[in-house]
Formats: C-alpha cells, structure tokens, sequence
C-alpha cells in the first residue's frame, strides 16, 4: 500500500509536469459522461418510464454503475494500457522488480485525470438520492456499498482478463471493451430491459447483474428478497478465475525482441 | 552461482509475404515457423566471474538473459540461480540481480533521477542506511551528482546510462546483467561505464554478465567468453586462449619504394597499393624476420609495423568458422 501511494505521488508528479493536459483530459472526460446522462434525461423526457423503472430509477441505476466504473478505472485501469506495457517492454522491467506484477502494473498506471468522471458519477449520485424516493435505512445504505464495490471488483476483473489476452496476441482486444465500457453504457438501465437471455449470460458468465440488476431491485424496493442484497459478494468472486487466467497468461508471456 | 541445464526456449512466428492480399489471407489462414531460440544451452558461472557473452543478433542472448533474471519460462531444462529457480521463485531471485537493459529506460521519464531512484529504494525495500551508502558510493564513481535533479527525459544518452547503472545496483545486488550497456555512447562514457564495471567487480565481488556487440568492451572487461550462436553455445573459454590459438597469424603493413614481385609459403599479400602493402604472416611456417628479410630484399622499406589479430577479427574468424 505504501509502494502504490509512492507509485502515484510519483505518477501526479509526472501529470503535473503537463498541467494544461490534465484538466483538459479531466474535463473531457467528464463532459462525456455528461451527454451520456443527457441522452436518458431527454428520453425520458417523452416517456415516463421503461420497463417499469422511472426516470429518477434508471439515474441511480445509471450513477451507481458509473461511479464503480469511475473507480475501477481510476486505480485499475492501468490494465487498460497493458498492451503498451508488453509491446514496449515496459513489463520485462516489471518481472525483474521484487514485487508482486499485478500490483506493478496497477500501479504504473494511475489516471488521476479519471476523477472527472467520478465527480461526474459523485454529482449525478447526490441528484439521483435527491430525485429517488427510497428511503436510506440501513441495509438499503449496506446495498449501495455493496454494490459499489462489487462493481469495482467486476470491472477490475475484467480489466484483468482483457490484460492477460495481450499475453497470447501481443495486442488488445477491442471486443474486451464492450464488457468494460460497454457495460457501462448499457449499464444505465437495469439489464432486465434487455430481455430474459442479456440478464442470464450477464448473471452466469459475466456476473454484471449481480452488482447491478438484484441488489437494485432490493434497493428500490421492487424485491423484499435480502439475499439479493449479498449478491454483489458473489459477484467479486469473479476476480479468481480473473487472476488465474492472469498467472496463466505470464507463463506465457514472450516478451519483445530488444 | 549460475547454473544452467540443457535449456531449450522455442518460439512460434508467424509468416506470411509482403502485401495487402497476402495480409488478407493471414486473417483466415496463418503459417508459422518454430524459431529455436534456445537449443541445449548449459553453462556455469561461479561468483564474482565477470562474462562476456556474444554472439550475432537473434542468437540467443537476451533471451538466455531474460530467462535468468526470471522474465521468460524455458520449454525444458534447467536453470539455479543462487538455489533458486528464477521463473519459479521469481520475486525471491530478483531481490539478488540487477539488470540493466541498454535500450529501455527504467528512469521515470518525467521526474528527476533521485524521485526515480526513492521509488526504486521503496519497491526493493533498501534500508536507509544501506540506501545511502550505496547512494553516496555510486554517485561518486559515476560521476552523476550534478544531474540527480534533472528529469530523466533532459538527459544525454552517457548521462542516462550512468543513471541507470547506478540504479540497478541501489539494492546491492549480487548479480549484475548488462544487455549492451554501451549502445550507441559516445568514446568518453563508453570507458567511463567501462571502468566502472570493473571496479564493481573487483570491490564488491558482483558477478557481471555482459552481452555486447562492442568488442573494445570485452577485451576491456571481461576474461572469459561465452560464444552463442543460432542457439547453442558454440565456445567456452578465455579471452586468451582464444587468442592464443588465432595469434599464429601476423599482419605486415610496409610502406616502401619499389615493387614487391614476389612472397615465400606462408605469406599472402591482403593488400597492395602504390608504395603501400599489408601481408599476412603464418608465423608457423616462417618467422617474422625471415618475411621482413625476402621483403627488403627486393625493395627499401620506409616504414613498418607488426600487428596481431585484433579482438574484432578474432570474433568475425570465429562466426566464420561456426558459420552463424
């Protein structure tokens, strides 16, 4: 933990050395986000609901995945890089440091530019509580947390999983991306609107719906059924095989010619 | 002490011609070759061996020494490092080399070499003390004090360089490997690092393992020569006796006034100018003196001199007679 703080002293630092970069890259990304919220704001402005769930629904649906997104990028979206990281040899340096890969390469990464769109998420969050009617007793607030970090662990396994293919194609895989920033797009709306079968891979393959779609229900009182409200906890269960695949992929790793 | 075993490392290529159909296809249908990187290399290093390890490009070094700091797995065979299996033990092994890259950085790019060199103090866990006097020692040798503050990215190849030697021994490593430390600096750094490499050596009893194409470097540092090619380990010895075994070979170069009309056995005329000539001697067959004296018999000689066979031509006579 203290070598990840060093790491990103080290890493604001190096941003800071191109100031005018950094928040132009951090009010970009909030701006995207921004259209984003936008588009469910003007549709809903012709209708009142979709399937079921109110606009001030689908806004906390929206900000809750957002915002675990915004997390799991900010600190491990260093992953995201990962094909620069083999490709220029960066990850050789890597292997020969005494610590753990992942932790490194987390490390060498840190978007600090990201916290636009987590203020972003933050924003929207504070208007969706504001907008929604569930009442935050104790166990609704113990889902929401729930549900962030289970989102974070999702989308960090993920980002894992994308990481460790460049170990067998040397490149990235853009179809990773529809899980990670896909997800987050569709994410807006509870994943039943998408029909029986999205809500079945995304619960059994891509466990997705088990930090977003259940424990929301359980949040907006649309389901008495508690255990759904621990579903997020199976949902970070999700990281082993990630990792796994991970340590599989490093015994593979062959390295660039120098 | 380095130990390897029969170690075999393959690859898998793919192939495919120049152009954008022969691209097309290799979408749906591609061909690979196996390149054996690696065939059977075994070889031994005792502690403080310094090593010179050549060998033309694509014949095995870096990845002979990516597979000993722990970066690569073998297909087969064995490697002990100071006990331990690189790839198996990984973060263990590393804790006790260094290694030094000469085409990629390990400097942060955008802050001053001493952040860089905190993290680094901070990621091997170096206690201060250990860290300053390493600090202070190095800083000394190599000469880097003034540029501790400049970011990485403002420095000069040489200053660079020194930087990232400096680096790679803040933990005191006990093994040291330099992949073509010298690439591309200039005279001055080139014996600076030179130097440097040999005091290391010598007073803390580093074992370095050096992969060059520069042959001043190996005559310079190193005693003993691991010949690779196309992946096998062709030769296995010293310097010297290398040496020795070429140095039956002498080079006449004459200036003089006349024309040389004829050589005895055992010497060739390599080059012949106006005035000018270079002829090799095979000192076996007949002696210097002898072919200095069926020269001046037919011409006056002007000036002279007597070379041996230089460490270039000896590596270039040794990739020949391997055929790599």
């Amino acid at each position: 933990m203290k070598l990840y703080l060093k790491y990103a002293s080290i890493i604001l630092k190096s941003q800071m050395q191109y100031k005018a970069s950094f928040f132009m890259t951090a009010l970009g990304q909030f701006l995207v986000s921004f259209t984003a919220f936008l588009g469910v704001r003007f549709m809903f402005a012709r209708f009142n609901a979709v399937s079921g769930f109110t606009f001030a629904e689908v806004l906390l649906c929206f900000s809750i995945i957002l915002a675990s997104f915004a997390l799991a990028e900010c600190f491990v979206r260093g992953f995201d890089t990962f094909p620069g990281i083999i490709s220029n040899g960066e990850f050789d340096r890597i292997m020969v440091r005494p610590r753990n890969e992942i932790l490194q390469v987390l490390s060498s990464r840190i978007e600090f530019s990201r916290l636009g769109r987590l203020l972003q998420a933050l924003g929207m969050f504070a208007y969706a509580l504001h907008e929604s009617n569930v009442e935050w007793t104790f166990d609704k607030i113990l889902t929401l947390i729930l549900m962030l970090t289970g989102g974070f662990f999702v989308f960090a396994g993920l980002f894992v999983v994308y990481a460790g293919l460049c170990f067998f194609t040397l490149e990235g895989l853009e179809f990773m991306n529809i899980f990670t920033d896909g997800a987050r797009e569709f994410g807006k709306f509870p994943f039943s609107i998408y029909g029986e079968s999205v809500l079945k891979f995304l619960t059994y393959v891509i466990p997705l719906a088990l930090f977003q779609y259940y424990p929301f229900l359980y949040l907006i009182g649309k389901s008495d059924n508690t255990l759904y409200m621990f579903l997020p906890l199976l949902g970070m269960l999700f990281v082993i095989p990630c990792l796994l695949f991970w340590r599989f992929g490093v015994r593979h790793y062959k390295s660039t010619g120098s | 002490m380095i130990e390897l075993k029969n170690i075999n490392k393959t690859f898998k290529a793919a192939r495919r011609n120049a152009g954008l159909s022969e691209a097309v296809k290799a979408l749906f249908k591609k061909e690979y070759t196996y390149i054996h990187a690696l065939n059977d290399v075994s070889f031994t290093i005792n502690d403080g061996e310094m090593v010179g390890y050549i060998g033309p490009n694509g014949a095995g070094k870096s990845s002979t020494i990516k597979i000993m700091s722990g970066i690569l797995t073998p297909d087969s065979g064995e490697c002990i490092i100071n006990g331990r299996t690189p790839w198996k033990d990984r973060i263990a092994h590393v804790r006790e080399i260094g290694v030094v890259f000469g085409q990629r950085s390990q400097l942060w790019w955008d802050v001053p070499v001493a952040d860089s060199f905190e993290l680094i103090k901070e990621i091997y866990k170096v206690d201060n003390a250990t860290f300053n006097k390493n600090l202070n020692e190095l800083t000394e040798l190599l000469d880097i004090g003034e540029i501790m503050r400049t970011p990485a990215r403002q420095l000069s190849l040489g200053q660079r360089m020194r930087c990232e030697i400096a680096a790679s021994l803040l933990h005191s490593p006990r093994i040291l490997f330099l992949d073509e430390p010298t690439i591309g600096l200039d005279a001055v750094s080139k014996i600076a690092i030179r130097s440097f490499i040999k005091t290391i050596n010598k007073e803390r009893k580093t074992t370095v393992i050096l992969t060059t194409h520069d042959m001043q470097d190996i005559e310079a540092l190193t005693e003993r020569i691991l010949l690779i090619g196309r992946g096998k380990i062709l030769l296995d010895g010293t310097l010297s006796q290398l040496k020795k075994k070429n140095s039956t070979r002498k080079t006449l170069s004459v200036d003089f006034l006349g024309k040389i009309s004829e050589v005895s056995h055992g010497m060739s005329i390599s080059k012949m100018m106006d005035g000018h000539a270079e002829i090799v001697v095979e000192t076996d067959i007949i002696s210097v003196s002898e072919a200095l004296s069926i020269i001046s018999n037919q011409v006056e000689i002007s000036d002279l001199s007597v070379t041996g066979t230089t460490t270039e031509e000896l590596v270039v006579s040794l990739y020949r007679e391997f055929e790599i």
